[in-house]
């Protein structure tokens, strides 16, 4: 081993001091030492895993819906519900009342929902805006991927109207837009939605379930602490 | 920065629980935090739970699914590795503590980074990456906020989930005016947050590489995730161009549909929510969106020690909620530090041992940190039994004395007494010897039917409970003693009672 370590490594990795796929080797060799009692014909799939819990929540959509509307804003998030007509009106007001002047806007994003008294900063593939500016926003508008009602939480997967991951996390301020045929009733059922964009393109996927929050100091709920402080669901329909 | 006292993982020796247990039962101060603390998570953990009509079929599912990764780990991490390889990540294996340490400041290094910003990993407070990196010149920030109050403190963690569970706001508003260099701050939660938050983003925006940990990854997908609440987790995993990411290789989930099991079983016994505020799942490098450099370090550290127990193996399980500290009777009143270990409470008292491997006093104490009351077993949404392997924890801590203990261990008044128990219970003329001897030895300490105290070193039995005597007639004599005289005994080998 130390003279290995001597001669670097013959694997060719830069790190670790060149005992990288030694490790590999010998950690696999304790695994299955340790695994030992496991039948060599047995197969992963062998192990019996009962999935007796819910998957799929047979409320009617209305109830659905009304539920995720209510534990979003359980979560000390604002909640509006607005008619698909309504919606670039019920967006400009929120933003009137939040005071944004410069609004983030990611690429795919409907042009109609951007208000117009309002300087957007677009983000695109090709012109990335910085870190730097979309710190300096007030605030930032997508749609998502999904909401799910048992919990609350809203799903974004940086996909088209949503933008990469630091477009909502660096603003202070997240206006989030969810049609309610996006909305599904338990946690399963957002997982089998989600698997494909995973599976396929491998984007990231970021669940959010109200605010950030933190109860570090004598168990005090505070609700801000990095990331947006302030999260305003738009519910559609 | 951080002076790290030393624990289970440092390599030196450790007290014993006991001696530990005493001086924090002694701070009235840390009493009342943790005794607030963990009454109110665990009501409203229960709150959470009471919710669920499927609760324990999801947490059947998470212990059979837990099983299914652990019989199988070489597979399934095979096929994490390619599976990360295949998404743009890459991937190191690490037998130990010093050489996931190296792997990591490696990789800093290579990036010129002299600060990287860290998100709360447990495994990385295991194998005390934080003081190796000073060592090697680079300054690691922790970005939790509890995390961040610790370190600015120059402490250790007391609980999994609420590290600085044992600081009030008093405590924390002078440690930001001094470290921090903020005046004017009142001791209001919400101010003493927002100081950190602004003290923070400059790190975050600043920082060339990343460091986490991870609840959960995915062989089949290669879907590593970070559950979290304040932020400081999708910061620190999306802004800095590189992550590393440090994580047991106990860690793994086999498919992508699991998370639907793990999601709903993690929030409700961690913070008892429904759902935490942000986790964040990513797969590889995502072109144009966060670090487009990735690492996966693999850690063993001692975990295929674990493994290698049948019965020690289900401790693996673990998904680090801590709901089994917030009911312990016994983590209630002593806090983490008396622990010794970055694993403190329940899970700490058999993880802990196991990692670091029996026949170290200060460890091998923790198994005895328990009264077995079962209350970790009925929360754990894992199911793990804890009280099972407490048990049998204490049977290797034995044995190992009398393998391997030497003359001394020989002579461990522990261990004589147990030799001679065996012997006495396993052959019935001896049996009978000893309880004639005890009816004639008692009298002196028997007081209406009951022994109050037992002398010398037996005295600790009877500190709490008293101890009934034995009878003027034992059952065998009542036997013998009847029409018959009991021809059948002795006709099955090793009778003995």
């Amino acid at each position: 081993m130390e003279i290995q370590e001597r001669l670097g490594d013959p694997f060719g990795n830069p790190f670790g001091g060149g005992l990288v796929t030694p490790a590999r080797e010998e950690i696999l060799r304790r695994v299955r030492r340790a695994t030992h009692d496991v039948p060599k014909d047995e197969h992963p799939e062998d192990v019996p895993v009962e999935r007796g819990y819910r998957d799929k929540d047979d409320a009617p959509r209305e109830e659905i819906v009304e539920r995720f509307a209510e534990r979003v804003a359980e979560y000390e998030a604002t909640v509006h519900r607005a008619d698909e007509s309504d919606l670039p009106r019920a967006i400009a007001e929120a933003c009137g009342r939040r005071g944004v002047r410069q609004l983030v806007v990611p690429a795919g994003l409907p042009e109609e929902w951007i208000p117009e008294d309002v300087e957007t900063l677009r983000d695109a593939a090709s012109s990335p805006l910085s870190n730097e500016e979309l710190d300096r926003s007030d605030g930032t508008l997508t749609g998502c991927s999904l909401g799910i009602a048992q919990t609350g939480t809203i799903v974004l997967d940086a996909g088209e109207g949503q933008g990469r991951r630091a477009l909502t996390l660096l603003p202070d301020y997240h206006l989030c837009v969810v049609r309610e045929e996006q909305i599904v009733g338990l946690v399963p059922e957002a997982f089998a939605k989600l698997e494909e964009t995973v599976k396929g393109e491998g984007r990231a996927i970021t669940f959010i379930s109200g605010p950030s929050a933190t109860s570090d100091i004598e168990l005090n709920r505070v609700e801000g602490v990095h990331g947006p402080r302030t999260l305003e669901v738009l519910i559609v329909g | 920065m951080t002076i790290e006292a030393p624990d289970a993982f440092s390599g030196g020796k450790t007290p014993h629980f006991e001696e530990s247990a005493r001086e924090s039962l002694a701070d009235s101060q840390l009493r009342r935090n943790l005794g607030k603390a963990t009454q109110t998570i665990r009501n409203k953990r229960a709150v959470a739970v009471e919710e669920m009509p499927d609760w324990e079929q999801l947490r059947e599912a998470g212990r059979a699914l837990k099983s299914r990764t652990l019989r199988h780990l070489d597979e399934y991490l095979l096929q994490l590795e390619e599976s990360v390889k295949q998404a743009g990540g890459q991937v190191h294996w690490a037998r130990d503590g010093e050489e996931a340490n190296r792997i990591i400041a490696g990789i800093a290094k290579s990036h010129d980074a002299g600060e990287v910003v860290k998100v709360k990993s447990i495994a990385t407070d295991e194998t005390k990456l934080n003081e190796y990196l000073k060592r090697e010149g680079i300054e690691a920030f922790e970005t939790d906020l509890a995390e961040l109050i610790i370190q600015l403190a120059g402490e250790t963690s007391s609980h999994i989930l609420v590290p600085a569970i044992h600081k009030n706001r008093s405590e924390i508003r002078e440690l930001f005016m001094q470290k921090l260099g903020v005046e004017d701050l009142s001791d209001d939660p919400p101010d003493l947050t927002n100081a950190a938050r602004l003290y923070l983003r400059e790190k975050f925006l600043k920082a060339k590489v990343g460091i986490s940990g991870a609840n959960f990854a995915v062989a089949e997908t290669g879907t590593v995730c970070v559950v979290e609440s304040e932020g400081n987790g999708r910061m620190c995993t999306t802004l800095p161009p590189v992550l590393v990411t440090l994580m047991g290789i106990e860690k793994i989930i086999p498919a992508w549909q699991d998370y639907e099991v793990f999601m709903q079983l993690l929030p409700r016994s961690s913070t008892a929510e429904r759902m935490n505020p942000y986790t964040t799942f990513w797969t590889g490098v995502s072109e144009g969106d966060g670090p487009q450099e990735f690492h996966l370090v693999l850690l063993d550290n001692g975990r295929t020690e674990v493994l290698d127990d049948e019965i020690g193996r289900q401790t693996l399980n673990c998904i680090r909620c801590s709901a089994c500290l917030n009911v312990c009777p016994v983590y209630e009143r002593t806090g983490g530090h008396a622990y010794n270990s970055v694993y403190p409470g329940p899970i700490g008292a058999i993880l802990t041992p196991q990692l670091v491997g029996i026949g170290k006093s200060g460890s091998d104490s923790l198994p005895y940190a328990s009264s077995l009351c079962g209350a970790c077993y009925e929360v754990c949404p894992v199911k793990i039994n804890i009280p099972e392997v407490l048990i049998h924890l204490r049977g290797r801590v034995v044995r190992h004395k009398q393998d391997e203990g030497g003359l001394r261990g020989k002579l461990d008044p522990e261990n004589v007494a147990m030799r001679a128990m065996a012997k006495t219970f396993s052959e019935p003329r001896l049996y009978e010897g000893a309880q004639k001897a005890a009816r004639i030895g008692q009298w002196p300490l028997a007081r209406s039917g009951a022994i109050h105290r037992l002398p010398g070193r037996l005295a600790g039995w009877t500190d709490a409970r008293d101890l009934k005597p034995i009878p003027e007639q034992t059952f065998r004599e009542w036997w013998r003693s009847r029409n018959g005289s009991g021809t059948h005994s002795g006709t099955r080998s090793g009778e003995g009672s």
